[in-house]
């Protein structure tokens, strides 16, 4: 016991003694943090649109301020004509042209029926998709507004309630995202590039000659990064709760049990890597392309999973953090107990043996 | 330039000597632009609905099957209590309650108006947005239908209509991929130019070859241009074959000329390869250097446009991607590639990223010491 | 060849080299000895170009080493403790690159190269990968691309590293036959039976030159048998170790 905390100490001081990585270790979660709960959002803000007013009437200009005024939209042209709008999209800032036909005003007025054009750059379907849904929501609030004036009978109201978040803050869904990503990021990565690295240098035979077992000394690698991991926890979920306002609203316990049990799963994962790999390079770019961009993409993080060829979501459920931004956005957000996420745990917990099982073993093969 | 070509022979010799570079460079492009693009969907559709009818009325029931006759929503549950509801989302079951309150079919009919709650599962706000958007939509289509029943309306019409009709322009499929794929060529460009060439530079410093070159005459410019050129190289070979694999496999042909793009690239590696070298010039060895490079290269990828809109950013964010030189050529593949835009219509960011490109390598030439 | 007055290098508060003076003739086989730590490998480096000397002044083949290092460059050989060859590009490959970079023309190259081939019997060998030589080859093949440029000077840092005691003392022929062409030769070593080879030798202590003179000389001022004697005489009053 005594010889692994001599190990334990002497890869702490190897870390701490690089003070680059050390720091950017730590930095690195404060920075997405703020990224992501700061400038990243798929919301619509005062995106630049232009006008067509072929019409040029009180209805029209009453309505182009309406779109104007709200949050989404910024009018940064009028266009004369419908010419312009294709080199005007192509310039690239304009998103949207909002075209008003002729004789708009007097067709709403007399016939109580106008037309509206939405032309989208749909370059980016998403973001088109949505401009169009709020262009169509404030254009139908006008219509309804005017239509109240009439009182119409047999009206159907809605009441809306935003659960869990109810001003749409887009970190509520991106914090347990930036969790998986940097837990698995310093668990995985970092502990397979020391491992490999040790063995690049030779020095790791000098080491297996000790009269510690091997697993121990892999074993000790890995426990400095799990305390960072821990360490970039609490940075996570401290900011999470003073700068972005995300409550933690249900048990903290949980919380940070079931992180340290996906800390172990990249860990183990790390470890896996490293029996299989011979250069840092290499071992690096099996950690991105292998573990990271999986993370991200088949997480259910950034895109929806339930969005994805059935394929896709069929290996997503090999991804350790698909499960554990569930965990986390239920107890995190949700703030339900461990009744809720028991199965989720239960997958997580057979992963990480899983993996830990399939390295050791690995690793002893090599030594052989 | 005779020393020139010498360096560049071993440069290359090594280069296709390592399988594992060899690996990286054929293997991580094609995983990446056959699996993201496919991942990468904000669509919204089948978003899972649990309808609450405590009204059972004839009324009711056609406005749930108006509902999911729509496509957009998937009814996931049909239920008699708002609890059980709720324990649909907490499980992520379903993301949206619709709750239709009892006697809605006769407080229509009888008081002239009635209320229908929901509650949607807002964690992701803009989901939510959206599909409270769609659902309010049918409602209203259905509310519109019911009025019809009621009133013989006269000739014309009494409630003022927008009819509002949607044009989708560059995109006529809205495919998302045409979105992705290019943004995702960027990405990959970047990082195997960048990362490689940071790595490969202080790989020799860790095994000490650098020393060897530090104390012959080769000029300090020399040995820059020797590292430089076969990674930009590489990265025009990768630029090519991502754009074989986005037409062989998902079609994607772009508008514009493709001369544009490979102007573009070559400038542009030029300045992210700048990059890489001056982060070579402050690392001693590999591990280190591959932290920093992702570490920079995350928060280039973030804050550039390929995930989501620059416009909706802050200011100081903002501010952020106009120094980053991936979201120019986020910019420019998209609009090349999707609306056919020319050389004069990119001129500025092509004059942005050679500026770059200067500074980084001049400050990369005059921060390589051959003595320390 | 060499020359150096008062040479000095400060890392901080820290006196690696400390006011060393000292000549080598040319043709010479300058030995430069001391304990790890002692500096040899810091003062090495300033006259190669490699370190900026805090001050003093030096001066290698005639070239000073403030401001005309890269003529230095142009004129000596080195190599380093790791060997310095590429491990991945073939034995020619190693010869044509440093030959290049050098300056040396094509024809000169292509002759050269089929000379060293011969004089090593690395013939069979030529177009395999460095790293599938064994150690003693490799060494003495970096040796042969260190002059092959045929410099006037060439330094060896620590050349003999791990060497079986047979390959040294071929890696010394070569270094001899080196001399006879008019070569000088500065080799740091601590393998106190190569001083016995040098012409002169130098014994480095805390960053001083302690002695300086010929291997009988020195055996001779220090009533030693031996050079492994007279190293451990000077070196038991070094108050500075190896980090």
């Amino acid at each position: 016991m005594k010889q692994f905390i001599s190990f334990v100490k002497k890869e702490f001081y190897h870390i701490i003694r690089d003070k680059r990585t050390l720091f950017i270790l730590l930095v690195m979660p404060i920075v997405q943090i703020i990224i992501f709960g700061f400038a990243l959002t798929n919301e619509v803000k005062n995106s630049a649109i232009a006008v067509l007013d072929q019409s040029k009437d009180a209805a029209s200009a009453e309505l182009s301020q309406e779109i104007d005024e709200s949050n989404y939209f910024t009018i940064q042209k009028s266009l004369n004509n419908a010419s312009e709008i294709e080199p005007e999209f192509k310039k690239g800032k304009i998103k949207m042209v909002v075209v008003f036909p002729q004789n708009f005003g007097s067709d709403l007025k007399h016939f109580n029926k106008a037309q509206i054009q939405l032309i989208a750059d749909a370059s980016d379907p998403n973001v088109a998709n949505t401009m169009v849904s709020y262009a169509s929501r404030i254009i139908m609030d006008y219509q309804n507004r005017v239509n109240q004036e009439l009182k119409l009978p047999y009206t159907i109201k809605t009441e809306y309630r935003m659960l869990y978040n109810p001003q749409l803050k887009g970190a509520y869904s991106f914090v347990p995202g930036v969790m998986s990503m940097v837990l698995m990021l310093i668990c995985t990565m970092m502990t397979a590039i020391t491992i490999v690295k040790e063995k690049e240098l030779g020095t790791m035979e000098v080491m297996l000659v000790s009269p510690v077992q091997p697993l121990k000394i892999v074993i000790a690698k890995a426990v400095p990064y799990l305390m960072l991991s821990i360490i970039n926890i609490c940075t996570i979920l401290l900011l999470s709760v003073f700068v972005l306002d995300v409550p933690i609203n249900g048990s903290l316990v949980l919380l940070i049990l079931e992180s340290i049990l996906f800390i172990l799963t990249s860990l183990a994962l790390g470890l896996l890597i490293s029996s299989a790999t011979d250069s840092q390079q290499t071992a690096m770019f099996i950690s991105l392309t292998g573990m990271f961009l999986p993370t991200i993409m088949l997480s259910g993080f950034m895109f929806p999973i339930e969005n994805m060829p059935l394929p896709l979501q069929i290996i997503s459920n090999a991804v350790p953090a698909k499960w554990f931004y569930i965990i986390v956005k239920s107890v995190m957000i949700k703030g339900v107990g461990f009744a809720s996420v028991w199965k989720e745990t239960l997958i997580l917990t057979g992963m990480m043996l899983f993996l830990l099982f399939l390295s050791i073993k690995k690793f002893k093969i090599r030594l052989a | 330039m005779r020393t020139l070509k010498f360096l560049l022979q071993k440069e290359f010799r090594q280069i296709f000597r390592d399988p594992a570079i060899l690996r990286i460079i054929f293997i991580m492009p094609m995983m990446q632009l056959l699996l993201l693009p496919m991942a990468a969907d904000y669509e919204m559709k089948d978003i899972k609905l649990t309808v609450v009818d405590q009204d059972h009325s004839s009324y009711s029931q056609q406005l749930i099957s108006k509902i999911t006759a729509s496509g957009y929503f998937k009814l996931i549950d049909y239920s008699a209590s708002y609890s059980r509801a709720m324990e649909d989302v907490e499980q992520d079951r379903s993301d949206l309650i619709l709750t239709i309150p009892p006697k809605f079919e006769k407080d229509l009919v009888k008081e002239d108006e009635s209320t229908v709650f929901m509650s949607i599962n807002a964690i992701n706000g803009v989901k939510a947005n959206l599909g409270g958007a769609y659902l309010g939509q049918i409602i209203q289509d259905y509310n519109r239908e019911v009025r019809l029943k009621w009133i013989q309306f006269p000739r014309f019409n009494p409630e003022p209509q927008i009819d509002i009709t949607f044009s989708n322009w560059f995109n006529q499929r809205m495919n998302y991929k045409y979105f992705m794929v290019p943004g995702i060529l960027v990405i990959l460009i970047t990082m195997v130019g960048s990362f490689l060439a940071t790595l490969n530079i202080v790989k020799e410093k860790e095994i000490g070859t650098i020393e060897q070159i530090n104390v012959t005459p080769i000029k300090r410019h020399h040995f820059i241009l020797g590292k430089l050129i076969p990674f930009w190289i590489l990265g025009l070979a990768i630029l090519t074959i991502g754009l074989t694999i986005a037409r062989v496999i998902y079609g994607i042909i772009p508008t514009g000329h493709f001369y544009v793009i490979y102007v573009f690239a070559a400038i542009y590696l030029f300045s992210i390869l700048g990059l890489g070298l001056l982060i070579s010039n402050y690392t001693s060895n590999q591990q280190q250097a591959m932290l920093i490079s992702f570490f920079l290269m995350m928060i280039f990828i973030l804050l550039s446009g390929l995930y989501t809109s620059i416009d909706s950013m802050p200011g100081w964010a903002q501010v952020i991607t106009r120094f980053n030189p991936v979201t120019y050529f986020i910019e420019v593949m998209r609009m090349v590639v999707l609306k056919g835009s020319g050389l004069r219509d990119i001129a500025g960011q092509i004059f942005t990223v050679l500026g770059f490109g200067i500074v980084l390598n001049a400050c990369a030439i005059l921060s390589y010491h051959k003595r320390a | 060849m060499i020359i150096t007055e008062n040479l000095t290098k400060r890392f901080g508060h820290f006196t690696a080299v400390d006011a060393i003076s000292f000549q080598v003739k040319k043709g010479e086989i300058f030995g430069f000895l001391g304990a790890n730590g002692a500096g040899k490998t810091t003062a090495m480096r300033m006259l190669c170009g490699l370190s900026l000397p805090t001050s003093g002044k030096a001066s290698v083949a005639g070239f000073d080493v403030f401001k005309q290092t890269e003529d230095i460059k142009r004129n000596i050989g080195y190599m380093s403790q790791k060997f310095s060859l590429y491990e991945d590009l073939t034995v020619i490959e190693n010869m044509r690159f440093y030959g290049g970079i050098y300056g040396k023309s094509d024809a000169f190259i292509r002759e050269k190269t089929a000379y060293v081939l011969k004089e090593l019997q690395l013939e069979n060998e030529a177009k395999k990968l460095v790293k599938s030589l064994p150690l003693g080859w490799k060494q003495k093949l970096a040796f042969s691309v260190a002059i092959f440029h045929e410099p006037s000077i060439v330094f060896l840092d620590e050349p003999t590293g791990g060497v079986d005691p047979v390959t040294r003392r071929e890696f010394w022929n070569l270094i001899y036959q080196a001399a006879e062409q008019g070569i000088t030769i500065f080799v740091t070593t601590h393998y106190m039976d190569e001083a016995e080879y040098c012409n002169r030798v130098s014994i480095m202590v805390d960053g001083k030159i302690e002695a300086l003179d010929s291997p009988t000389g020195l055996k001779q001022s220090f009533a030693a048998k031996s050079m492994d004697e007279v190293f451990l005489k000077l070196a038991r009053k070094a108050t500075r170790t190896a980090n």
